[in-house]
């Protein structure tokens, strides 16, 4: 059975290692932080300025001084810093961020993302994702496999416009776990119940397939 | 020495319709509330305006989105306004959109008078179209530009008579930056104070880089998206 969008998170989760700084996008990213593992730390960056995200406010604690990225009310944690945009993408660029996890519209085997823009239909710009993918050390993507239409989002080349080229590391879908090789996508997990045949059929370009593929744990 | 101005109408004295000029926050949070009404009011227009938000409808630079003040925008992230939206696809405004962490180090680099420095966000893609790029450590970047303005309106919790500023929380943001690449730039704060009460390990801004400062009044700091734990 395919995954939902916490399946997908829980799954990005088991990525996450004791001591990394993580930058999580908005959507099925953000859920992530759902899922750290306990006997782990990790702290979460913000790009308008904080490291250290706490949870959602209680209820009528919500401060306008302290929103993350998506403009939704936060808090801190014991640890936390303050700091400009400027030093925020100091922070991004110079590849002092482990890991980051985005959404995309679009990934291909040459780890090539469109994520900001559809011609014609939205137009809203790309915020800190093309900053992002173009610097972090690693980049994972949490997609689900195909769109609304069932067409393919991973594929041999992107149609709508780029956020940035050769930089996606690994997709985290519905259905399966991909890496991005030298070689192209390599199916390294397939959900649980979900045969490798469905993932070959719903894949917009070859998968290197090695022995058996075996079920993600969840 | 004293910066001090009356209001927000004082501190925007001098700027000219056509003016490009900079507004500090992210979103909604730490905008200079005071600052956009004063330039409402004045009826400015064909100004450009850089700021890595644009507001929402009735709200922040909505306000002089609606009354076609501004005839360019210098974003990265302009969702959560329909105005915008419309005014970009008819063709009434132009806009110029840059990935945000090169958008705050166009800003920072301007202030520090670095004309020019390489980074690698867009590069392959339709941001880096017509730049220059140069490969470093065997990666490609792409050549962007500093950027500086007439003027530069920020916003920050706490300031003195000398123009230090203290920014709260995740109100710093572009303020920060923005403040240092103004000709001339605007402060407006919740708490001003004499000069002297600040402890100097806490400024952020020092006050070299402001020209103009003010307490600001009846701050709204409107949420944009007011999210609770269950």
């Amino acid at each position: 059975m395919s995954l939902d969008k916490n399946g997908i998170a829980q799954r990005i989760a088991q990525e996450l290692k004791d001591g990394y700084y993580v930058n999580l996008g908005i959507g099925i990213p953000t859920l992530v932080a759902n899922y750290v593992p306990e006997n782990i730390d990790v702290v979460l960056q913000s790009e308008n300025g904080l490291l250290g995200i706490g949870p959602f406010p209680e209820k009528g604690k919500a401060d306008p001084d302290l929103i993350n990225a998506g403009k939704q009310t936060v808090t801190t944690i014991p640890g936390s810093s303050f700091f400009d945009s400027s030093l925020s993408f100091a922070m991004i660029r110079g590849g002092h961020v482990d890991l980051t996890v985005l959404g995309a519209f679009e990934v291909t085997d040459k780890g090539d993302i469109s994520s900001w823009k559809i011609p014609g239909k939205m137009v809203k710009g790309m915020g800190g994702a093309m900053d992002l993918v173009a610097a972090a050390k690693n980049i994972i993507v949490a997609t689900t496999h195909t769109d609304r239409a069932g067409n393919p989002k991973l594929k041999t080349s992107c149609t709508l416009p780029l956020t940035g080229i050769n930089c996606v590391k690994k997709i985290v879908t519905d259905l399966a776990v991909i890496e991005v090789s030298d070689k192209g996508f390599r199916l390294v997990e397939r959900a649980p119940g979900v045969s490798v045949e469905e993932i070959k059929e719903k894949t917009g370009a070859p998968l290197i397939i090695e022995g058996d593929v075996p079920e993600m744990k969840l | 020495m004293n910066k001090v101005v009356k209001d927000a109408k004082e501190a925007i004295l001098g700027m000219e319709d056509g003016q490009t000029f900079m507004l500090g926050g992210f979103g909604l949070c730490g905008i200079p509330e005071n600052t956009i009404n004063a330039l409402v009011d004045s009826g400015l227009k064909s100004l450009i305006c850089i700021s890595n938000n644009a507001g929402v409808d009735d709200f922040g630079l909505g306000l002089l989105l609606k009354k076609h003040q501004i005839k360019k925008m210098i974003s990265s992230y302009v969702g959560e306004n329909s105005e915008f939206e419309r005014q970009l696809l008819s063709g009434e405004l132009d806009v110029d959109l840059i990935p945000q962490g090169t958008l705050a180090e166009r800003l920072r680099a301007g202030g520090a008078g670095i004309p020019a420095f390489y980074v690698p966000a867009g590069y392959g893609t339709e941001v880096g179209e017509g730049k220059e790029s140069r490969m470093f450590n065997g990666k490609m970047h792409l050549l962007e530009y500093g950027l500086t303005a007439d003027f530069a309106v920020v916003k920050a919790w706490k300031g003195d008579t000398m123009g230090n500023l203290v920014y709260r929380d995740t109100a710093n943001n572009f303020n920060q930056p923005m403040a240092m690449a103004g000709k001339i730039t605007i402060a407006e704060v919740e708490i001003l104070v004499e000069a002297g009460e600040i402890n100097p390990n806490e400024i952020h801004t020092p006050g070299i880089f402001v020209q103009r400062i003010f307490q600001g009044t009846d701050y709204e700091k409107r949420i944009e998206f007011e999210t609770v734990r269950d």
